[in-house]
């Protein structure tokens, strides 16, 4: 039994049947891809996770609880976080003022009136997100406005955000696309240490094949709106359908 | 000090001292001088200034903090003024029991504006807002007269019933006048004069009650504003689905922001009761909602001074230029000649008296497109380019916090 359990996914937009039965497990303290060519339904998929969508059938269960029906901070609050395709950061805050936001939503749940305290009060708070900030090299950027850094840096800054409230299932949407070569090695590197260290089940939709292949051990193809195969890494490399999802049919 | 950090301590310690000194500073010119007209130290507006003051920040607490721009902020003026004068009039003429139960009912009716209009966001919020202050009004002019006393408006009678006439030093009516609002058996419209040589120097009752009373909603703006709760709606200002995604529901928050911003409003409404007891509709008309937005952006948005700032200025400008005349250009100008003294002040004419609201206009735009950050920011450009022939050497210091 998975860590995330999707059985008999369907979910239509009017006439488009964006996914048909999708059945789907993530398996705890593992990394699996999800990956498939334009307009697979990859993000659909990962929308009816967070709840953003709810699929017209089917269920999905994450760690024994049923997400559908629930909004996407409860969701968060269950134990997934998850990274947007651009990153979604307070860009008008600083970067530390971004750190303290899930600390705060981590340890005081959704919602919570602190009119009096002080958030430079809170020591163990800031001790948390400065750790976080150092594990991902960000220390010393802890007081830029965070809208004005390069994108690979609030890239990381999201991630460090996602991490630092320790959830037990990581959902990736494209977290290297319009990054460059060094970014996107130095993004596979904090991937690849956050998944030995931590105790931590990491879901990623992926179009960047090596980012793929280094990191998951599972993958997930996706066609249609439905999975075609699920296999290790090694056997998909290969595997003839996989070939023709991409390639279209065989010339 | 007080749980402030340190520029914080010192920003609240100058507001104390202004707000002290507010009698001497605001009266620079003496007596009888021609310039005597510009000095803004009489009781009266003194009131407005602080009272507008805690408005403006109340305001601020949403606009600045959340970004959610509402149009409806004299409905809870108007309804904590209503509140007030019915405390004064059935409970007690002291004023401290009118000031609390008028932030108690802005808060309640805050509440129930704010759970609805909450439920959209940008301009649709800010036309809910404007909504609901235009029905308040209306039902305050028409439909409520039994309470609101109409078009006439309220205010405190010789018969009235007031059960604890004794409160807290109360207020006496044997004399056969209707009692003044007052606190520990002084009236607020009580005065200690002090004339030091050409100067005339007035402190008032009211006006230290109201300063206090701003002094303390300061004081909780800023730990608001440095607090867990201010970072969550800052939050809410700068990414909504990223504070939805991080696990916080940002509806509460708002709800909590929009409600203590309404019981500023209440606050201010109610010692506007207690200074002058008198309130009619007017007080909850949209153009008075609009000034409190105008305070506000004038000063800073976002600021912690710049809403009382923006506050002082227009009121000062709707008290003092509005007061100048064709006559007394005509006697400023008269040491030039005839021809071009008729032509200057036919020029300035529509810019005084009544058309203050043609500076007030100019001065907007000119703030808005040179200084978006107001007046504030304007401080703060003076303060830089005064700092930086010293510093030209040293790299360029860090960014100060807003302040």
């Amino acid at each position: 039994m998975g860590i995330l359990e999707v059985k008999d996914v369907g979910k239509r937009f009017g006439g488009l049947q964006a996914l048909g039965d999708v059945n789907l497990s993530v398996n705890e303290r593992t990394c699996h891809a999800i990956i498939g060519p334009n307009g697979a339904g990859k993000s659909t998929l990962l929308n009816c996770f967070v709840g953003k969508l709810i699929p017209d059938t089917g269920s999905v269960m994450f760690d024994g609880q049923s997400v559908l029906g629930r909004t996407p901070y409860e969701i968060n609050q269950l134990g997934i976080s998850r990274v947007f395709q651009t990153p979604e950061i307070f860009g008008d805050l600083t970067v530390m003022e971004n750190m303290m936001i899930p600390c705060f939503a981590k340890r005081d749940g959704a919602f919570r009136l602190q009119g009096i305290r002080s958030v430079a009060g809170e020591k163990e708070l800031r001790d948390q997100a400065e750790a976080m900030l150092d594990e991902v090299n960000m220390l010393d950027k802890r007081d830029m406005h965070a809208a004005s850094m390069s994108r690979g840096d609030k890239r990381r800054l999201e991630m460090a955000m996602c991490l630092v409230q320790n959830p037990k299932l990581l959902l990736l949407d494209e977290p290297t696309a319009g990054m460059a070569r060094a970014d996107t090695n130095n993004t596979i590197d904090l991937l690849k240490e956050i998944k030995e260290t931590r105790d931590i089940t990491i879901a990623i939709i992926e179009h960047d094949m090596h980012v793929v292949f280094s990191l998951a051990d599972r993958i997930t193809v996706l066609a249609q709106g439905t999975p075609l195969v699920e296999d290790t890494p090694d056997n998909i490399k290969g595997h003839p359908k996989v070939r023709e999802a991409y390639l279209g049919e065989a010339h | 000090m007080l749980g402030l950090n340190k520029s914080d301590t010192r920003l609240l310690l100058i507001v104390v001292a202004l707000v002290a000194a507010a009698p001497i500073i605001l009266n620079p010119f003496p007596e009888g001088s021609g310039l005597a007209q510009f000095n803004a130290g009489y009781p009266d507006l003194m009131q407005r200034f602080v009272i507008f003051g805690i408005f403006a920040i109340g305001f601020n607490i949403l606009f600045g903090l959340t970004g959610y721009l509402s149009f409806g902020h004299a409905a809870f003026l108007g309804a904590g003024s209503y509140a007030g004068m019915w405390m004064m009039k059935l409970l007690s003429i002291n004023v401290i029991p009118a000031i609390i139960f008028s932030t108690l009912i802005a808060g309640v009716i805050s509440v129930l504006i704010g759970f609805i209009s909450l439920r959209r966001s940008g301009i649709y919020f800010s036309i809910l807002t404007l909504a609901f202050a235009q029905m308040a009004f209306s039902l305050a002019a028409s439909v409520l007269t039994p309470i609101t006393g109409g078009e006439t408006g309220l205010q405190t009678n010789l018969n009235d019933p007031r059960i604890f006439p004794e409160f807290l030093g109360g207020g006496s009516s044997i004399d056969g006048n209707i009692p003044k609002p007052s606190l520990f058996g002084i009236e607020m419209t009580a005065s200690y004069q002090l004339p030091i040589g050409g100067w005339e120097w007035t402190f008032n009752w009211g006006y230290y009650i109201c300063g206090v009373v701003m002094i303390l909603a300061f004081y909780m703006a800023i730990r608001i504003f440095r607090s867990p709760f201010g970072l969550m709606l800052k939050a809410v200002k700068s990414n909504q689905q990223r504070m939805n995604y991080t696990g916080l529901n940002a509806r509460p928050y708002m709800l909590a922001c929009f409600v203590i911003s309404g019981m500023y409003a209440g606050l201010a409404g109610g010692l506007m009761a207690a200074m002058d007891p008198q309130v009619g509709a007017e007080r909850m008309q949209w153009t008075a909602s609009g000034e409190v937005v105008l305070m506000t952006i004038l000063g800073g948005v976002g600021t912690l001074i710049g809403p009382v700032l923006g506050a002082g200025l227009i009121k000062y400008f709707e008290n003092i230029f509005s007061k100048i005349n064709s006559n007394l250009l005509h006697e400023w100008f008269a040491f030039l000649p005839d021809g071009l003294e008729d032509f200057l002040v036919t020029i300035i004419y529509p810019f005084i008296g009544k058309g203050w609201h043609l500076t007030l206009g100019l001065m907007f735009m000119a703030v808005i497109i040179f200084l978006p950050g107001g007046l504030v920011e304007g401080g703060k450009r003076i303060s830089r380019a005064i700092r930086r022939p010293k510093e030209a050497t040293a790299a360029d210091g860090k960014t100060n916090p807003a302040e």
